[in-house]
């Protein structure tokens, strides 16, 4: 089994003056601090990607950098999911024995290393670049399809309340990138971007770095463990998508649940993507947090409220903490570590047992999901 | 047809609409290979699609990717599904486009280029 003893979490937001590796140099030296370590006894390196620090070699550009010489070290690329694929992978090679304390570690300044017109450009050509990106769509071009095909299933366009809860999350955690209160007649009337998304449903670009160090489990160094994983991959581009209303996320997060050898209804804490809303609903309703359609209904009952019976993403998530590619969604397994430590201050909900973290990368494209099992 | 044999098409240049047929499975795709992506069979058949089909998706881009394409918007895409059974992404106007509509396929200049542009097929 393996374990999370070390989580490194900096502020999201606009930070000038911090490069890709000054950003991913703060969340290791906090993870090592938080796990009592020195670079000595780190002797795995699993990095993700920045867009503003493209490298053939950021694992060994960071471990020059950063001061470690560790036995296995490589980068991984899976867009939003690259995060939770780190850890996966962390897991994988610390219960094979391939490597024994493994520093995952993720960081770039997305917002102030490029101008706004440069990273949304960046980010489009996620699209296909013969069939897709001549026609100038954006990534919430792409989600605007998702949440125009949902609308016309489901007969329901506004997923307001996520943002609205996401926000109240985030003006509770130090650190956020978006904390002023906002209200769901705020969300609908905010500026379109992509219809039917506008300004308020999507998550902002923001700097930031996220760092854990994963270790084979040890009983006298205590943290929550890393229970399940699982992953599914149905295609990359929109165009090629079979529906734009069941992609993955199920078969990923069954495969996580079935590995931890648990059921849904065991789960006490939802860490679940957010890019836009209509991300967070389709997640919620495919793993089966949410019925098909009702995601914002039961985020307006209060479901999803840090007092509700399944709080989710507390910290605010990349709607309200922010979002800086590869740490964005780190950011919701870091805040999952502290809710099962009692470390989340104003926000601490009752520590849960078990919490389900799922990310997806591309247009909702690839999926990873891990099951933590709270080991205090 | 083009010096090559292949017949217009619009990421080349040309006003069409391609799509590829698989010899020995008869798979259809539109994000063309050589080879077929459900048999692997080789050297698929090129054919003009006939650019009609139904919107699957839509929205409204009010936010383009970049400044140059930034003067075209807003501008509407869609999803459709052509009556030969593959999926394209096209053009269509920022209103008067709903899903479920029955559409044609136009070109028009776009960015560096031609893009399909679908509006309603008034003969469905």
């Amino acid at each position: 089994m393996s374990r999370i003893t070390g989580i490194g979490l900096t502020p999201f937001g606009r930070l000038p003056g911090l490069s890709t590796l000054d950003l991913m140099s703060r969340a290791a030296t906090d993870a090592l601090t938080d796990a009592g370590l020195e670079r000595r006894e780190i002797d795995g390196l699993i990095t993700g990607y920045s867009t503003t620090h493209p490298h053939l070699m950021l694992s060994t550009v960071f471990a020059e950098h950063f001061g470690l010489r560790p036995a296995y070290a490589h980068a991984v690329q899976l867009g939003g999911a690259t995060g939770f694929a780190l850890v996966m992978l962390a897991h994988w090679l610390v219960e094979a024995g391939a490597a024994r304390r493994i520093l995952v570690v993720a960081g770039e300044n997305r917002l102030s290393g490029q101008s706004r017109d440069a990273a949304i450009q960046t980010l489009a050509q996620v699209g296909h670049p013969t069939y897709e990106v001549p026609l100038g769509p954006t990534i919430p071009a792409y989600y605007g399809l998702v949440a125009a095909r949902y609308a016309h299933e489901y007969g329901i366009d506004d997923h307001a309340e996520l943002a609205v809860l996401m926000r109240a999350n985030a003006a509770r955690t130090p650190g956020a990138h978006l904390t002023e209160p906002i209200t769901a007649a705020m969300v609908r009337d905010s500026k379109p971007i992509a219809a039917p998304l506008r300004l308020l449903d999507c998550c902002p670009v923001s700097d930031g770095g996220a760092a854990f160090v994963i270790e084979r489990a040890d009983s006298a160094r205590p943290g929550p463990s890393i229970r399940g994983a699982g992953q599914a991959h149905t295609h990359q581009h929109v165009s090629a998508a079979a529906s734009l209303t069941a992609f993955g996320a199920g078969d990923s997060a069954g495969r996580a649940l079935a590995q931890a050898g648990i059921g849904l209804p065991d789960i006490r804490y939802a860490a679940i993507y957010d890019s836009f809303t209509i991300t967070l609903a389709i997640l919620l309703e495919e793993i089966g947090l949410a019925p098909r359609g009702g995601a914002g209904r039961l985020a307006r009952e209060g479901r999803f409220s840090p007092g509700g019976a399944m709080p989710l993403n507390t910290h605010g998530g990349l709607l309200s903490y922010g979002h800086c590619g590869v740490g964005g969604a780190m950011a919701h397994l870091a805040e999952a570590v502290r809710q099962m430590r009692g470390q989340a201050g104003p926000r601490q909900v009752a520590p849960p047992s078990l919490a389900l973290l799922h990310g997806d990368g591309g247009v909702l494209s690839s999926h990873v999901s891990l099951v933590l099992e709270n080991g205090r | 047809m083009s010096p090559d044999g292949d017949p217009p098409d619009w990421t080349k240049g040309g006003e069409g609409l391609v799509l590829a047929r698989c010899r020995a499975c008869g798979g259809v795709q539109y994000f063309r290979r050589p080879f077929c992506p459900a048999c692997g069979g080789e050297d698929p058949a090129v054919e003009t699609a006939s650019g009609r089909g139904t919107v699957y998706a839509v929205t409204v881009v009010a936010r383009a990717p970049s400044p140059d394409l930034q003067a075209h918007a807003p501008y509407g895409i869609a999803l459709v599904d052509a009556e030969e059974g593959f999926r394209f992404m096209a053009h269509c106007p920022p209103e008067g486009v709903a899903i479920g509509d029955c559409v044609r396929t136009t070109f028009r200049a776009f960015g560096a280029g031609l893009v399909p542009f679908v509006t309603q097929d008034v003969r469905s």
